[in-house]
């Protein structure tokens, strides 16, 4: 069997409901088809989903998260965060394309951490190519698979930049980015979301990264997203140390304008992220896009409330940052909730995030300067924990499916034993990504620096960094 | 002549202005500015980091005048611009030594 067709792709989402209730397809499913097979197994409604979806995703990072990271900095440091995000977007992309695609959704073969080099700069992959998705015979076009993973791989480590924002350098920030990926992210995915796919799982029941071995659920990006950026940008913040005029000097932000533009264009680019990710377009798509929906609307609702409660006053940047840890929290397990539980969830994370920006935050002095820690990182584990309870059918979620039996069959749901399943995976994303991140961020500040001198975080970024300001009136 | 320099509350300016103009006064210079003097200012919360800004936002207005109508100028400002909380501002009457429109060269009380 030739790799590229035991290509695959894996949040462990099921989407086989359709063959299960139609028993008599069964006998007709293929297994381990050849390509040619494949080629007749695509639909145009998928891929035309998919594509969608990868557009929606690339519009939450330029223009959303920039905008919404930028409102929240002060002017003079505007551009900087703009810039920052643009610029790690487009490394991403050329880096996923070099080596990222291939280290994280190859097979490692006995290395369950990450996968080989073969695919290097799309070697082997062609418009005759083709990705796994959840379903038994059912293929998108690889290239599809390819654009939409680089998405990903393009917003988390974009993700972190917020948590040490108007402090830090532009290329050793460049630099640091590139390495992070191929240390962390790229390995990451890989252990997360790789595995040999619905038609090959059978014939090689290991060919999986380490978590999804493990059985882990995350549907979107819980831990190789949210958590994985959230405790890089805490491990940022702390080498970096505070800025200056931390708690001395007002920093409020500059456009509460800009980051409601952002955060509602996350919210939208968020149905791409979540029901894309699955990689299908059928009723489990429907679910995870509801579930996005209604987890968001329940998180902006309850920050507004902890607000007027706590302050007095709900405001603007409070239903905002709700709404964000809503996505967040949903996000690893939007295929697999029912929208009741979602709406709990989102209630959840609310409380528990507002708990984390305001009196943590405060209590432990760290310079967060956007909560990247406290919203990604803290919402990811809520999520992530989460899902172990949400996909629970007996709460009308979506269970597991056992695809190492061919066709895939529903699995027997274990909520405590699944839990615990979720916090190894959170615990292993915290070491691996808090460890070498923080080794990265300490080697760089030490040889080419990473922070600016004080004079040039005085006079802001823009002029120091970029020779040009935000805003010429 | 004189020179009223009053600090008044922003939402304050347009009745101000229509009692100068009924005074007929025929202009006026208006500034935004910030400051602080009994008035408390707001606290602002963002994400639990909390922020007391003591410059509180007024508007300027710069008005010259004849010697004859600075009182009353003085007393139409006080009264259009009185809420009767704190914060309501002050009127400053300063003297002017010369003043001169420069499309004409006229100069003095012609020239305001």
């Amino acid at each position: 069997m030739k790799l590229l067709n035991k290509l695959t792709t894996g949040f462990g989402a099921l989407a086989v409901t359709a063959l299960i209730a139609a028993p008599a397809w069964a006998q007709t499913l293929i297994e381990n088809p050849t390509v040619e097979q494949q080629a007749t197994m695509v639909n145009k409604g998928d891929t035309t989903w998919m594509l969608v979806s990868s557009a929606l995703v690339l519009m939450m990072s330029v223009p959303a998260l920039a905008l919404f990271y930028g409102g929240l900095v002060r002017t003079k440091n505007m551009l900087s965060v703009l810039m920052q995000v643009l610029m790690i977007v487009s490394i991403a992309a050329l880096v996923w394309v070099g080596w990222g695609y291939s280290m994280a959704f190859t097979s490692g073969g006995d290395n369950h951490f990450f996968g080989g080099f073969s695919k290097a700069f799309l070697s082997g992959v062609s418009a005759s190519t083709y990705a796994a998705t959840f379903s038994n015979n059912v293929y998108i076009p690889e290239y599809t698979f390819v654009v939409f993973q680089m998405t990903f791989a393009c917003i988390t480590p974009a993700l972190i930049v917020g948590a040490f924002a108007e402090r830090v350098k532009f290329w050793p920030l460049m630099l640091f980015m590139v390495l992070w990926m191929t240390i962390v992210y790229f390995p990451m995915a890989h252990m997360v979301w790789y595995w040999a796919g619905p038609d090959f799982l059978k014939g090689a029941p290991t060919d999986s990264g380490l978590i999804w071995g493990w059985g882990g659920l995350d549907f979107a990006g819980g831990t190789v997203v949210h958590i994985n950026a959230g405790i890089a940008g805490l491990a940022g913040c702390l080498v970096l140390g505070k800025r200056t005029g931390f708690k001395k000097e007002p920093m409020p932000p500059h456009s509460l304008t800009m980051t409601m533009i952002g955060a509602s264009l996350l919210w939208v680019g968020w149905f791409g992220f979540n029901a894309g990710s699955n990689l299908e377009s059928n009723g489990v798509t429907a679910v995870a896009f509801i579930n996005t929906f209604v987890a968001t609307a329940a998180a902006a609702v309850a920050w507004a409330v902890i607000e007027q409660i706590v302050h007095g006053k709900p405001s603007l940047l409070g239903a905002a940052s709700g709404a964000v840890a809503g996505l967040v929290a949903i996000t690893p397990a939007a295929g697999f909730a029912a929208p009741v539980t979602s709406i709990l969830l989102g209630f959840a994370v609310s409380i528990i995030c507002f708990f984390f920006v305001t009196t943590v935050k405060n209590k432990l002095g760290y310079d967060d300067s956007l909560d990247v820690f406290g919203v990604h990182c803290i919402g990811g584990i809520v999520g992530a924990i989460g899902t172990g309870i949400v996909a629970d059918p007996a709460l009308g979620g979506q269970g597991w499916f056992d695809y190492t039996v061919f066709p895939a069959v529903a699995g027997e749901y274990d909520m405590a034993g699944q839990v615990i399943t979720q916090l190894k995976a959170v615990a292993l994303t915290l070491v691996l990504s808090g460890g070498v991140s923080a080794i990265l961020f300490f080697l760089i500040d030490k040889t080419i620096g990473l922070r600016p001198s004080v004079e040039v975080e005085l006079e802001g970024l823009d002029i120091a960094e970029h020779g040009e300001r935000a805003y010429n009136y | 002549m004189k020179l009223v320099i009053a600090i008044i509350k922003p939402f304050k300016l347009d009745e101000v202005r229509e009692a100068l103009s009924g005074l007929g006064v025929q202009g006026m210079t208006v500034t935004e500015v910030k400051g602080f003097g009994r008035q408390k200012g707001q606290t602002e919360i963002y994400r639990g980091a909390e922020y007391s800004t003591n410059m509180v936002p007024k508007i300027k207005v710069e008005v010259a005048t004849t010697d004859d109508l600075a009182g009353r100028v003085v007393e139409v400002i006080q009264q259009s611009a009185n809420t009767g909380a704190i914060g309501d501002g002050k009127i400053f009457v300063l003297d002017v030594a010369q003043a001169v429109r420069i499309r004409t060269g006229e100069t003095d009380d012609v020239a305001l």
